[in-house]
């Protein structure tokens, strides 16, 4: 039903792929006590954060995101992936997350994924705002006739 | 030990599950937020599946008085809803819309495709070194 409506969708892929995620975040969670926010564990990891969850924990877990992509490549196959036509999308893209997700204490994982099922009302306002203000950059970059 | 190879597990397994979820396709992730255009749900179905799993662990840690391998819990306190959370946020989105990446996927595809992969991720770090240089309170 949904692949007839939308034909790119991969609904089932994206729930595996999904809980998979949250699993992770309960090993986190349950296991060391911690929220698997990527952002600020790749924040600690690079010592641009000095403070908050120990080097060794945030170091492994930014360590685990290429390995875990690495066995797909090797167990299951390549990564579908398009990326931005230009460099300067890239730079942009990622000068402005770095910034945002420090200043909003959080990402898709730290306030999407765990602070939302915590129903933290913290992470229910930043996931409603970069949801909207996400949608709202990709029609303002169509309009202009930028889409890729 | 325990703890690095929790660590370590926690992190293979997301990056596994962001390699299967779709989400490492910059594009996908873009067709997402496009809702006025081409919308693919994808991204609404990790999500779920993420969120339903996390919620469950959520009930458990309620009923545990410790994490398995270390002494208390570590968990953001403040309830604080302010002009930086929103402002991150927001700026946030902005860059996650431009080039249909954040940060878990942007660090998962050094694995896979490293060059547009590493220049994202070196914009981030600056940009995340720009938010110290300018925020006092953050260089602790």
């Amino acid at each position: 039903m949904i692949t007839q409506w939308f034909p790119d969708a991969q609904p089932l892929q994206g729930l595996i792929g999904g809980m998979l995620i949250g699993l992770a975040g309960a090993i986190m969670l349950l296991g060391v006590g911690r929220i698997a926010g990527v952002s600020g564990m790749f924040a600690r990891a690079t010592a641009i954060s000095r403070s908050g969850t120990p080097w060794p924990i945030a170091a492994l877990f930014t360590l685990g995101l290429l390995v875990g992509a690495f066995a797909h490549l090797g167990a299951i196959g390549p990564v579908e992936a398009t990326f931005p036509p230009s460099t300067s999308l890239l730079v942009a893209g990622g000068l402005i997350v770095g910034f945002g997700t420090r200043m909003g204490s959080g990402c898709t994982s730290g306030h999407g994924v765990c602070g939302m099922s915590r129903l933290s009302p913290r992470s229910l306002v930043a996931t409603a705002t970069f949801m909207a203000s996400g949608m709202v950059t990709v029609a303002i970059v169509n309009a202009l006739g930028g889409a890729w | 030990m325990l703890r690095a190879f929790i660590a370590l597990l926690s992190g293979v397994i997301f990056g596994l599950g962001l390699a299967i979820s779709g989400m490492m396709d910059p594009t996908r992730v873009r067709g997402f937020l496009d809702i006025l255009g081409d919308w693919d749900p994808t991204l609404a179905f990790v999500m779920g599946g993420a969120l339903l799993v996390m919620a469950a662990a959520w009930f458990i840690q309620r009923r545990l008085h410790t994490p398995v391998a270390c002494d208390s819990f570590s968990l953001p306190g403040t309830r604080l809803i302010d002009g930086q959370l929103i402002g991150g946020a927001a700026l946030f989105g902005i860059g996650w819309g431009i080039a249909g990446l954040c940060p878990g996927p942007a660090i998962a595809s050094l694995a896979t495709n490293f060059v547009p992969a590493a220049i994202f991720v070196a914009a981030m770090a600056t940009g995340m070194v720009v938010h110290r240089l300018v925020t006092p309170q953050a260089r602790a």
